[in-house]
């Protein structure tokens, strides 16, 4: 083994115990070292390092020119990170928070999207666009907004949600590698809630898989993002009370892991999908439709779901009555269990 | 271009009147007014900001160096015009008539917070950047679509003149010719961002010239040209004459809001120079025989307990009720949206 080989391999075996707001900020470290085309574009990204802090550091180490504050206009950012993307850059666009993205809707659903469709692959847009989600927090209005469905929605997307700090940086690198779009949404209420051991080095998560992230038989508890902790202390108490959960943490939304929702459900017969966007029309009905097409004869009761409420995302006044808690799924297992 | 719109004062730094234009206009009671009414949102600023660090509001956004825009201009309106201020321009709001408890119910997280007074056209604090700039055109359209002589101001910062919204607002008011204020704050920073990275034009005055709208550049500060600039803009707008843009060029003396911390991306020293807009008027009250002892620690009393006794009223109001969150958001709720409702009252038993 040369030197260089050890060196490496000791980079790959060591690791530290980070946040998960310190893993994205790895992950983009890590890219930023490895590939010189990585751009980060964003408001307030490089001397602040960001309103999370994400990009700590980051403009000191790699400059003004690939650490970049624009001027404040998601349709800007987005919009020129499309043209960076197809003339051989790997932009990562941060919308500050996600209620935010929305005037760069018209820039993701027009041009993002279907850029690689419309000119047969001659053009792709290999671009990540990088935003906080989800309430929680008590940040004030329009902060807290959970819009996955609106992007997965959106064909030729990849929208991509951890919920630990390990998946956070592995899933961004990956994000980063892919040459298609993604959409890569940050819990915020998880950015500062765990530390766990993150490599130093640069590795990948897979997009499009999920992960079991606890057995059981009764039922299926399906997750995602900030929502997984909250999916996890429910079927604690359903543990006590004799119902045995699996969870499971879908990690991308677009394409959905449909082989290990079948695979659990099929198992348990019974699934609680919960998530923190509002119900009607959310991506909980996707799931539902999945287990239809792929578990309709296995299912022994009626497939919950535990959402947002059709409201818009309240003041934080409120906010703790918006968000699925683990009494309200609770009520759902019980009910999927006892049908 | 910055020489084509040079900055207007009428009073400087050290309070002398350096502009007679509007010396007869300058009264006793004007004076006694923009005072009273800088001190009275100064108190309630430094306020919350207190109540923030002790965790008794949320995350503020302060306006402290801020104080001679937002009264002045609010100060130039009539009582029927419309306000459509930013999430920073609770002064304004204030003074143009909103309710103290209410602004502090909604720093505190309370949607009660966004109410008006009854009978007073104030939009809602805009959180997203610039989007409430076509609000306040379109307000002003329907005005003039109506035939009243009323108005609106749009409040927006520096950053805002970035976004989409500024340059669709700006187009659509001169098209229309309505008589909208817009009232830019360029208090030199968008959170980090310093206003030369923000863009590369000398001054935000002169974005008004691509849509042939009359534009001008004020001290910001001074809140004599504030008031007086604003009421020619006011005026133009109720003769039919159309928008007026106003760049206000001001100082944010803190944070962006109590979430970030401005020694990390300003140099050291930066703004120090800069003599507050209340100091400066206490200047000119002294230079000018407007200065008396008694009425002004008459008013710093009143002041200081209408601003605790608004802090009472909220702390005391009664807590959020979780109906709040399905009833509003329908004129008639739909059959859906209530069986969310009964069934989360009765999981959380409250029905």
């Amino acid at each position: 083994m040369n030197v260089k080989m050890e060196k490496q391999a000791e980079q790959q075996e060591t690791t530290q115990q980070i946040t998960m707001v310190q893993a994205v900020n790895d992950a983009m470290k890590t890219m930023l070292e490895h590939d010189d085309t990585t751009i980060l574009l964003g408001e307030d990204i490089g001397k602040n390092g960001g309103v999370f802090r994400a990009t700590e550091g980051l403009q000191e180490l790699f400059g003004e020119d690939r650490v970049v504050d624009t001027p404040l206009s998601e349709a800007g950012i987005v919009g020129t990170s499309v043209g960076l993307a197809v003339n051989g850059f790997k932009p990562i666009a941060e919308m500050q928070f996600m209620g935010f993205v929305y005037p760069a809707y018209d820039q993701i659903m027009t041009h993002v999207s279907r850029l690689r469709m419309k000119t047969m692959g001659k053009y792709s847009v290999p671009m990540v666009i990088r935003t906080p989600y989800g309430a929680g927090i008590r940040a004030p209005e329009v902060h807290s907004d959970s819009a996955e469905t609106i992007f997965t929605h959106m064909p030729g997307i990849k929208v991509v949600c951890p919920a630990t700090p390990y998946d956070a940086k592995g899933l961004l690198i990956a994000a980063i590698e892919d040459p298609d779009p993604v959409l890569f949404m940050e819990p915020m209420r998880s950015y500062r809630a765990q530390r766990e051991e993150v490599p130093t080095g640069k590795y990948t998560v897979e997009i499009g898989k999920g992960e079991k992230i606890q057995e059981g038989t009764d039922v299926t508890i399906i997750a995602w993002g900030a929502m997984v902790p909250v999916a996890k202390q429910a079927a604690k108490q359903a543990e006590q009370q004799g119902m045995s959960c699996e969870v499971l943490d879908l990690k991308t939304l677009y394409p959905l892991d449909r082989d290990l929702i079948a695979e659990s459900v099929q198992k348990t017969g019974r699934a609680v999908i919960v998530h923190e966007a509002h119900g009607t029309g959310g991506l909980g009905n996707d799931i539902l439709s999945v287990i239809n097409d792929t578990s309709f004869l296995y299912l022994r009761s009626p497939i919950e779901r535990v959402t947002g409420f059709d409201v818009p995302v309240p003041f934080f006044a409120l906010e703790e009555h918006y968000l699925p808690t683990p009494k309200r799924i609770l009520q759902s297992i019980e009910k999927a269990v006892h049908f | 271009m910055e020489e084509h719109f040079p900055m207007k004062k009428i009073i400087d730094d050290q309070g002398n009147l350096i502009d007679s234009s509007y010396e007869n206009d300058i009264d006793e009671e004007l004076v006694r007014k923009l005072y009273y009414h800088m001190s009275r949102i100064r108190l309630f600023d430094r306020k919350a900001i207190s109540l923030q660090r002790q965790g008794r509001i949320g995350t503020y956004p302060p306006f402290e160096g801020q104080e001679a825009s937002q009264v002045g201009s609010a100060l130039a309106l009539d009582s029927d015009d419309w306000l459509f201020p930013t999430y920073r321009d609770h002064g304004a709001m204030l003074t143009f008539g909103s309710d103290m408890t209410r602004t502090f119910l909604y720093w505190n997280g309370r949607a009660e917070g966004c109410v008006p007074p009854e009978g007073k056209n104030i939009f809602p604090a805009a959180v997203p950047i610039a989007t409430q700039i076509p609000h306040a055109v379109g307000a002003a359209w329907a005005e003039k679509r109506k035939g009243t002589k009323n108005v609106a101001i749009a409040y927006f910062g520096d950053g805002a003149t970035s976004e989409g919204d500024f340059h669709e607002g700006l187009n659509f008011a001169s098209v229309f010719k309505t008589p909208t204020i817009l009232f830019n704050q360029n208090n030199g920073y968008a959170i980090s961002v310093p206003i030369e990275k923000q863009m590369n034009s000398k001054t935000i005055a002169q974005k008004g010239l691509a849509y042939d709208i009359p534009s001008i550049r004020i001290d910001g500060n001074d809140v004599f040209s504030v008031y007086f600039e604003t009421k020619k803009a006011v005026e133009r707008a109720r003769s039919g004459e159309g928008p007026t843009l106003i760049e206000a060029v001001t100082w944010r003396t803190g944070a962006h809001t109590t979430a970030d911390d401005p020694t990390k991306y300003r140099p050291e020293g930066q703004g120090e120079n800069v003599v507050n807009p209340i100091e400066r008027l206490e200047n000119y009250m002294k230079n000018n025989d407007f200065w008396d002892e008694e009425w002004i620690a008459k008013t710093e009393a009143e002041l200081t307990q209408e601003v605790e006794s608004a802090l009472e009223a909220m702390e005391k109001y009664p807590p959020a009720k979780p109906e709040d969150l399905f009833d509003h958001v329908f004129t008639n709720t739909p059959p859906q949206l209530v069986e969310q409702k009964e069934s989360y009252l009765e999981l959380i038993g409250r029905e």
